[in-house]
C-alpha cells in the first residue's frame, strides 16, 4: 500500500526475521528492565533454558507431511486443460437413469427447470456449438426463460468438477466416477453438444470441450482481477452545478410496498429516524402532520417444530417441499391431509422418506433419503402424520 | 454491654457476629427484623403518597423523570443470567434478514446485514451477512485439518493446533459479496439499504497469513501462478487466487472480531482475501493448492462473472470496486421532523483506502465533502459523517467515494455504459434516496 493511510493495522508479517541473536546477558537485561536485578536474573539462568529467538522462522516444521493417500482423497479439482481429471467412462443411457433418480427432482427431467434452481440447460444453438458463441447472450437478444448453465460455461471441466464435488445437493460426493461421467453425458446430449448414443471418458473429453457452444465467449480483464489494475468504469468529482437528468428513473412500486414486510420492525425503535409503517399506505401530508409510526419490537420468531424443522433443514427436505405448499414435492400438510386416517401412516412415510418414490404426487421422483437414520426418519414421518404443524 | 440490644438498635454498633454468643446474637437477629418491619411499612406508604404527588404534578415534567421507573427502584438481574450476553430485547428488530425475491431454497441462499441500525465499522458477528451455496455446518475443530498441496516442496497437513501456534496476525477487512446490489442493475427493486447493501460486513480477522504457511510449505516461487482454495463442507467451494495477491495480504483466519469465526462464517477457518468479493474468502478452509494455471471452477465459470453487451463475460473479476453508500436516512426510514440531521454512511474499496467522500441532497447537482470519522483502513469499511438540515422539501440523497488511486464511484448510468443492463456482479453505482415531504425515505435512481 503505497498510499497515504491515516491509521493502519498492518503489521509485519515475520517479526522474528532476521533476529540476531544478542549475548545471553544483555537480552535478560532488556527482558527483566534497565534496573537490573541480578540476583533474579542468576535465578532464571539456572533454571530457564534461553530463549532462542535466534532461529530464522522457528515455527517452520509446524505440521506434517501430507501421506500420498490423503493428497488423493482431498485432491479431487479438475482444471481446463483436465490436470485431474479421474480416469473413467459413462453413457449418456447410464447417465439418463442417475439423473432421474437423484437430479431430476430439482432440476427437472431434461435440466430445463428454473423451480428450484435456475435451468441448466436450454438457449443453445447448432450454431453456437459452432461458434463457440451463444448468440443469445448478446444485448437485445431475448433470454427464454433466462440464462442457462449450458449457455455461459466455457470449459467442460468445470462441470465435471462441480457435479463430481458437489452433487447430488443433499448428498454430494456420493457419485461413482463412472456415474459423473454419464450425467456429464446425459447433460451434454440434453443440449447437443454430444449425440444420445455418447459415452464420454477421460480419453475423449478434450475433444468434447471443442464443442461447448460458449467456448469462446469468455474474456479476461486484467485490470478487474488485479489490485492495482484501474477501473473500466470512469466518474469525474463534479461538486458545483453538476448535469444531472432531473428525471427519477426508477423507483418502487405503490404495490410493492410492504413486500419486505414492515419495515417499521426492521428499524430501531430510537434514533433520529423510524422504519416506515409499511403495512398503510405512505402519509399524505408533510411531515409531522400523521404521527410518528408506532414503534413495534418483533423479536424474530423461533423456528416452530423444534428438531423436526433441524432435521428438514438440514437433510435439504425444505428445498423440494414447503410446510404448507408445494415446491418440487407436495407440502408436508398436504401429504398429512392426502392419507388422513391411514394406520400405517407413520411407518409408510418413514419408509418413503427412506426409499423416495414417485406416481403419489406426479411423475418427478424423489430420490431415497439414505442418508437418513431410521431415527430421524421416523421422527419426520410422525410430525408429518401429526399434520406437519 | 448491660443494655439489652434491642434498646440500641439502629446506633453504629460493631457487627455483633465478632462478639456476642449464639443466644445475644439471636436476640439482635429478632430485634433488627422488628425494625426492618417497621421501615418497610413506612417505605411503602411513601411510595403510594409520591405516586399521588407525581399525578399531581404531571404538568411540572415527563413521567420519564418524575415517576422512578422499576429499574431505579428495583432489584436488578444477576451477573452471568446470560453466560454469552446479547443484545438487548429492545434491538430485536434489527436481524439478518431474506430478501423474498431472491431465496429459492434455505440452503443455498443469503441473509443480508442491517446496515441501517448499524454505528462504526465494525459488524457484529451475529449480525454478519450470510450466503452459503449448500448449507452452513458447525464443524468439530478438533478434527479439521487444513492441506497444502501442489507446486510446493512439502505437501503438508495442519491441525487447528498447529495453526494457532503460528505467528498471527489481526486485521479489519471488509468483506462483501460480488452480488451486492445486484437487484438494482436494471432498476430499483429492494426498499432498503439492508436489500441494497446488506451483503458487506467487516470485522477484526485473526489468523495467520497465507504467505506464511506457503512459505512454510517451501512454494515453488518459479513456478507457482495462482492457488486454489478449497471448502471442506458440500459444495466444497473452490477460487482461484493469483500468487501475488496469495502471498501478500491474504489470512488463514480462525478468529472474527476477538472470538472464534462464527460457524455461518466458517468455523473454524476461512480464507480471507481482502479487497476481493466474498466467494473467494472460502470458509471451512479445507485445502490450498498451488498451481500454474486457473482453475475455473464453477463460481468463477458459471457465476460470479461479468455479462457484457457483446454478449461475451468477463472471468475472474474479483475486485470490489470504490463504493458507499448512505445508511441514515436510508430507503424505507422516516424522518420525524424538520431540522438537523447527522447523514451518515459506509465507504469501502478494495484497492485500498478511502480518500474522500462527498454528499450531496439535490440529486448530485451539488456536493460538500463529508467528515470521515477515523479509522481508515485499506480494504475496511470507513465511516462518514455529514450536517444536513432539512427544510421539509423533497430531496435526493447521494454519497460518492473516492479512493486512494483517485478512483470515484460511478454512477449507473456510466456503470450501463460500459457493462451493459444484463450483468448481475459488481455493481459498485451511487445510490440515491429521495426524502419526501411527508418524511419517508423511498429508493430512487437518479443520475
Amino acid at each position: 500500500m503505497n498510499t497515504p493511510v491515516a491509521f493502519s493495522l498492518r503489521v509485519n508479517a515475520s517479526p522474528l526475521k532476521g533476529a540476531k541473536p544478542a549475548p545471553r546477558q544483555s537480552r535478560l537485561r532488556g527482558f527483566l528492565g534497565s534496573r537490573g536485578i541480578a540476583s533474579l536474573a542468576l535465578a532464571l539462568l539456572g533454571s530457564v533454558s534461553a530463549p532462542s529467538f535466534a532461529q530464522d522462522k522457528p515455527w517452520s516444521n509446524m505440521g506434517r507431511d501430507a501421506t500420498p493417500a490423503e493428497v488423493k482423497a482431498w485432491d479431487i479439482d479438475v482444471r481446463p486443460d483436465f490436470k485431474g481429471l479421474p480416469a473413467g467412462a459413462g453413457s449418456v443411457s447410464l447417465g439418463e437413469t442417475v439423473w432421474e433418480g437423484k437430479c431430476a427432482s430439482c432440476h427437472g427431467t431434461f435440466g430445463e427447470s428454473n423451480e428450484v434452481f435456475t435451468p441448466l440447460i436450454g438457449g443453445t444453438t447448432k450454431d453456437d456449438i459452432k461458434t463457440g458463441r451463444v448468440k443469445g447472450l448478446e444485448e437485445g437478444k431475448s433470454i427464454v426463460p433466462q440464462k442457462t448453465t449450458i449457455m455461459k460455461v466455457a470449459t467442460v471441466s468445470t462441470l465435471f468438477d462441480y457435479i463430481n464435488r458437489a452433487m447430488p445437493w443433499n448428498a454430494p460426493k456420493t457419485l461413482k466416477t463412472d456415474e459423473v461421467y454419464g450425467v456429464l453425458a446425459y447433460l451434454l446430449s440434453l443440449a447437443e453438444v454430444v449425440p444420445a448414443d455418447f459415452t464420454l471418458s477421460d480419453k475423449n473429453i478434450a475433444e468434447v470441450q471443442k464443442r461447448m457452444p460458449n467456448r469462446n465467449g469468455m474474456v479476461f480483464h486484467e485490470p478487474l482481477w488485479k489490485a492495482n489494475g484501474k477501473g473500466d468504469v470512469k466518474n469525474v468529482a463534479c461538486m458545483k452545478n453538476c448535469a444531472v437528468d432531473p428525471v427519477v428513473h426508477s423507483s418502487l412500486p405503490a404495490f410493492a410496498r410492504d413486500a419486505h414486510g414492515n419495515i417499521a420492525e426492521q428499524n430501531r425503535i430510537i434514533g433520529p429516524v423510524r422504519g416506515a409503517d409499511t403495512t398503510r399506505p405512505a402519509p399524505q401530508g408533510p411531515v409531522g402532520s400523521a404521527p410518528a409510526p408506532k414503534a413495534v419490537v418483533v423479536a424474530a420468531a423461533a423456528p416452530a417444530g423444534g428438531d423436526v424443522k433441524g432435521l428438514l433443514a438440514t437433510n435439504a427436505c425444505t428445498a423440494c417441499h414447503g410446510v404448507k405448499n408445494k415446491i418440487v414435492g407436495p407440502g408436508f400438510n398436504e401429504i398429512a391431509a392426502k392419507h388422513k386416517g391411514r394406520a400405517d401412516l407413520e411407518a409408510y412415510l418413514a419408509g418413503k422418506i427412506k426409499t423416495g418414490g414417485s406416481g403419489v404426487w406426479g411423475s418427478v421422483p424423489m430420490p431415497p433419503q439414505d442418508q437418513l437414520n431410521e431415527a430421524d426418519a421416523r421422527t419426520i414421518a410422525q410430525w408429518i402424520a401429526a399434520g406437519a404443524r | 454491654m448491660s443494655k439489652d440490644l434491642s434498646d440500641v438498635i439502629g446506633r453504629v454498633l460493631p457487627a455483633p457476629e465478632h462478639f456476642l454468643s449464639p443466644e445475644k446474637l439471636e436476640q439482635a437477629r429478632k430485634a433488627r427484623r422488628r425494625f426492618m418491619g417497621t421501615a418497610l411499612a413506612m417505605g411503602a406508604g411513601v411510595a403510594a403518597s409520591a405516586g399521588a404527588a407525581t399525578r399531581a404534578m404531571a404538568a411540572e415534567g415527563e413521567d420519564a423523570i418524575l415517576k422512578l421507573p422499576e429499574h431505579s427502584t428495583g432489584l436488578g438481574q444477576s451477573v452471568v443470567t446470560d453466560g454469552y450476553g446479547k443484545p438487548s430485547k429492545w434491538e430485536a428488530n434489527l436481524q439478518r434478514r431474506q430478501s423474498p425475491g431472491l431465496t429459492r431454497v434455505n440452503q443455498a441462499s443469503v441473509s443480508f446485514t442491517p446496515l441501517q441500525g448499524l454505528f462504526g465499522i465494525i459488524t457484529p458477528s451475529g449480525l454478519h451477512f450470510e450466503r452459503h451455496h449448500q448449507g452452513w455446518w458447525d464443524i468439530d475443530p478438533s478434527k479439521h485439518r487444513l492441506m497444502v498441496n501442489g507446486l510446493v516442496k512439502r505437501q503438508r497437513v495442519f491441525t487447528m493446533d498447529d495453526l494457532m501456534r503460528l505467528p498471527s496476525v489481526s486485521r479489519i477487512h471488509f468483506i462483501e459479496c460480488g452480488a451486492n446490489s445486484a437487484t438494482e442493475w436494471g432498476n430499483v427493486a429492494v426498499p432498503t439499504v439492508q436489500y441494497t447493501h446488506g451483503m458487506v460486513s467487516c470485522s477484526e480477522f485473526t489468523g495467520v497469513l497465507l504467505s506464511t504457511l506457503l512459505e512454510m510449505c517451501g512454494v515453488d516461487k518459479k513456478a507457482a501462478k495462482y492457488v486454489l482454495a478449497e471448502g471442506a463442507d458440500g459444495s466444497s467451494m473452490t477460487r482461484t487466487i493469483d500468487i501475488e495477491r496469495a502471498m501478500d495480504d491474504c489470512i488463514v483466519a480462525w478468529a472474527m472480531n476477538g472470538e472464534m469465526l462464527r460457524p455461518e462464517n466458517g468455523y473454524p477457518l476461512r480464507l480471507v482475501v481482502p479487497g476481493v468479493q466474498g466467494v473467494s474468502w472460502v470458509k471451512y478452509l479445507r485445502r490450498i493448492e498451488v498451481g500454474d494455471q486457473k482453475y475455473a471452477a464453477k463460481d468463477e465459470a458459471v457465476h460470479y462473472i461479468d455479462h457484457m453487451p457483446d454478449g461475451t463475460h468477463r472471468q475472474y473479476t474479483g475486485i470490489q470496486e470504490t463504493k458507499s453508500v448512505i445508511t441514515t436516512p436510508s430507503g424505507s426510514q422516516t424522518l420525524l421532523d424538520k431540522g438537523y440531521y447527522n447523514v451518515t454512511g459506509l465507504a469501502w474499496s478494495g484497492r485500498g483506502t478511502i480518500k474522500r467522500v462527498d454528499v450531496s441532497v439535490d440529486g448530485g447537482r451539488n456536493w460538500r465533502t463529508a467528515r470521515i470519522e477515523g479509522p481508515v483502513l485499506p480494504k475496511a469499511l470507513t465511516r462518514f459523517n455529514i450536517d444536513w438540515v432539512w427544510d421539509g422539501k423533497p430531496a435526493i440523497l447521494q454519497s460518492r467515494a473516492i479512493d486512494s488511486t483517485g478512483y470515484v464511484q460511478p454512477k449507473i448510468n456510466q456503470l450501463r455504459a460500459v457493462r451493459g443492463t444484463r450483468s448481475v456482479y459488481h455493481q459498485n453505482a451511487i445510490q440515491s434516496w429521495l426524502v419526501s415531504e411527508n418524511g419517508e425515505v423511498s429508493n430512487v435512481q437518479v443520475y
